[in-house]
């Protein structure tokens, strides 16, 4: 009977007037809109191409490029003109953003925790230099950081070859050392590249077994400072271990690695490797302004932590800086690592900007290049927005990660 | 906002970006102006003076179209576009049409949906390099860093060339004449390689232009011309003979200091012309004057040519195959019949 009645109840009325219903059908519409929106889009723009006579499809990733985007000696992915297709093009582009962009994260890191602790330095010059680079660097646009340090640093650094002074034509640049192996110059930095022999793993091998080594060994000073109050030098050993052990093994092993040393030739330096002058300006700049931000979340993370923390220490005898890296910054790392995210978040995006100076970079060589040679523009712009939506993702997921690791532990 | 007012928002904006594209001519005369695609600056053939007004050879095309179109040489918008910006600005309908010396080929006349409204430059890739290097031939330019311009013909041509020579090299890839003129002066890169034109004009800005040399080697044909899009028919057709109507001014003699009397002329082309025979103009949409107006705008070809990159002028270019077919050259107009 009760059934009954609530079926007989069950009208079109009650979708809109029972509050649960209703809930659903409003969520049902707006996907539907959503959707039906999506599709218009997508559909409007692929009859637009039609009209025009494009034909949209990925077809044009596995064409021969025709284009060469980087230089031999700075070409990670052994980019070739003569096959290299614009999915070669895609790839590599790739692989050169998360070169700026790891190599960037880690030194904006390093730059940022140093400034960040000097501005909280009691020396009234040092606090007043790291305020100053704060203030000036992070008001300057990234873009103008870019044009400084490549146009007006990069590009004013000594010519590679020239004039020399004792008559004829020579390497002008810097040698380091004079040792005829690294040379700077407003080309870039040209230096040895490692040319891998038979034998060569036992390197590899000799490299892993130090950083297990490592983990061992941090484990065991940890516990035994636990149980004996000792502490072991865990940094100094460490890098003892990961130069030591693979030095010791190329010798063992009958030196399986050559140098490519770079070698002039009329106009360049052949051979080796190099770091090109458009990625130090894109490098320092991001370096330069990221680190600015992350020294400001620094700062406001230490100064989160309660002062009475560092007179409990200084009570208890602990050395100012040790108080600093044992006691505040751990705590510190809570307050620092959320926005700590969004800065490589920011950085990874803004090396996109490399198009102005010419780094290779994805959006300079494949949604720039690559999409004005064949035209696919939807397609390309979709692939590029999908890896950096990619990049992002797994920052983010990184960070959420070790925040978990880093919050406090409630015991 | 509810409903009705979201679904409206929502039907707008996927519709109205479908309406096709048809009429440029009606949409040019509604908003009064062309909006054409030069380039960022480059000397000779776009660039603007310090008042913003910008002048050149691919600009007196525009205003020639401008003046046939519209009654106005001066009502014209200019869009910079550098080498790579160029073909989305014309395809999303940013620009109305491109006079950026850009190259007429294949893919861009077909894949790209481009048409190509004829060529107002013949013209083929060069190099220059610093004097003091001593080099006498792009043969020699093995392992050189070649600073070039991205999203453009010279960037597949010299890869190509290189490649056919077996020789290796560094790019610098940048956006546009500016900043390759910075990069190429301080040694960053030992060659700069572009259309010849081009390069003649770059090595007039330089700071010591005489330092500098342009290698004998032409390694590409780069035929210039404006273009517009695919699917305006009519469109293109102004474009086309706005341009045809400027070489055959030339050819039959008719100037922009002459071209007011040459209505009472007694050769039927030149009536045909200047409209006082005929009705060519309404065939392309347009009055019977429409070709007068654009040779009065700014002169006959020759008279365009003269007085931005002829020998006269900074850039020193000869006519050379931009002479008219009857003067040794290959410039040739269909008749106006
Ligand atoms: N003709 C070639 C190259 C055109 C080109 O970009 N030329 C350069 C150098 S001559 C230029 O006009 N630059 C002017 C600017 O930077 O805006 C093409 O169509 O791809």
């Amino acid at each position: 009977m009760a059934v009954e009645a609530e079926n007989a109840n069950f009208s079109l009325s009650s979708l809109w007037y029972d509050k649960r219903n209703r809930a659903i059908v409003l969520q049902i519409i707006t996907v539907s809109i959503f959707v039906w929106f999506v599709y218009q889009i997508v559909n409007n723009a692929v009859t637009n191409m039609e009209n025009q006579g494009l034909n949209p499809g990925f077809g044009f990733m596995s064409q021969i490029a025709g284009f060469n985007p980087t230089s031999p000696e700075f070409n990670l992915t052994s980019f070739d003109v003569n096959s290299s297709t614009h999915g070669d093009v895609f790839v590599l582009g790739i692989v050169n953003t998360l070169l700026i962009s790891f190599v960037g994260v880690i030194l904006a890191t390093i730059v940022g925790f140093v400034v960040g602790v000097l501005r909280l330095s009691n020396n009234l010059l040092i606090k007043l230099l790291a305020t100053t680079y704060i203030e000036v660097m992070r008001n300057i646009p990234l873009l103008l950081h870019i044009f400084i340090w490549y146009f007006g640093v990069v590009l004013f650094l000594p010519q590679l070859m020239g004039a020399l002074p004792e008559g004829g034509r020579g390497v002008t640049g810097i040698n380091f050392l004079g040792l005829d192996m690294i040379f700077m110059s407003n080309r870039g930095i040209n230096f040895p590249s490692p040319v891998l022999e038979a034998g060569w793993q036992v390197i590899l091998i000799a490299f892993i077994a130090a950083i297990a080594g490592i983990v061992f060994l941090s484990k065991w000073a940890k516990k035994r400072q636990d149980e004996t109050g000792q502490i072991f030098p865990v940094l100094w050993a460490s890098l003892g271990l990961i130069i030591g052990l693979p030095i010791l093994a190329y010798f063992i092993a009958g030196q399986p690695v050559s140098w490519d040393i770079p070698q002039a030739t009329r106009f360049n330096l052949k051979g080796g490797a190099s770091m090109p002058g458009h990625m130090m300006g894109l490098l320092m700049a991001l370096v330069v302004y990221t680190g600015a931000f992350i020294a400001e979340n620094v700062r406001s993370g230490i100064q989160s932590v309660s002062h009475g923390q560092t007179e409990a220490a200084f009570a208890l005898g602990i050395r100012p800086n040790v108080t600093m890296r044992k006691i505040i910054i751990p705590q510190a790392m809570r307050v620092i690592i959320p926005p700590m995210t969004s800065q490589y978040l920011n950085l990874t995006k803004n090396s996109s900007l490399a198009v102005a100076i010419g780094y290779p970079d994805l959006v300079n060589i494949f949604t720039g290049v690559s999409l004005n040679q064949t035209g696919n523009a939807v397609e390309i712009i979709a692939l590029t927005m999908l890896v950096y939506l990619t990049i992002s993702l797994t920052i983010s997921i990184f960070m959420n990660w070790y925040n978990k690791r880093v919050a406090l532990v409630e015991r | 906002m509810n409903f009705k007012h979201l679904l409206a928002a929502g039907a707008a904006v996927a519709f109205s970006a479908s309406v096709a594209q048809a009429g440029t001519l009606d949409d040019v005369k509604a908003k009064g102006y062309i909006d054409c695609g030069v380039t960022t600056g480059l000397a000779g053939f776009a660039s603007p003076d310090d008042q913003g007004n910008w002048a050149g050879f691919d600009v007196d095309f525009c205003r020639a179209m401008a003046a046939a179109v519209l009654g106005d040489a001066s009502k014209v918008k200019y869009t910079p576009t550098t080498g790579k910006t160029r073909f989305t600005a014309l395809a999303s309908g940013e620009v109305d049409v491109l006079a950026r010396n850009t190259t007429w080929t294949f893919s861009r006349d077909t894949d790209l949906g481009f048409e190509f409204v004829g060529v107002n430059y013949y013209d083929g890739q060069g190099f220059m390099v610093k004097k003091d290097l001593g080099v006498k031939s792009a043969l020699e330019l093995d392992g050189a860093s070649v600073c070039i311009q991205t999203g453009t013909t010279t960037e597949l041509n010299l890869a190509d060339y290189f490649r056919a020579n077996n020789m290796s090299f560094t790019p610098i890839v940048i956006e546009d004449n500016a900043e390759a003129r910075q990069n190429y002066e301080s040694g960053a890169c030992d060659v700069y390689t572009t259309d010849r034109s081009g390069l003649a004009a770059t090595r007039v800005v330089l700071s010591d232009p005489d330092a500098h040399v342009v290698l004998p080697e032409i390694v590409s044909k780069e035929p210039l011309g404006p273009l517009v899009r695919h699917g305006d028919n009519q469109w293109g057709d102004i474009a086309r003979w706005t341009l045809n109507a400027l070489i055959t001014a030339e050819e039959l003699g008719v100037t922009q200091g002459n071209i007011g009397e040459m209505a009472s002329s007694n050769n039927p082309e030149i009536r045909r012309l200047v409209g006082a025979e005929g009705d060519l103009g309404a065939m392309i949409g347009l009055d019977a004057e429409w070709a007068m107006r654009a040779v009065a705008a700014g002169g006959n070809y020759s008279e365009i040519y003269e007085r931005n990159i002829g020998p006269n002028t900074p850039l020193q270019l000869a006519r050379g195959v931009n002479a008219l077919w009857t003067q040794g050259g290959i410039l040739y107009s269909p008749p106006f019949r």
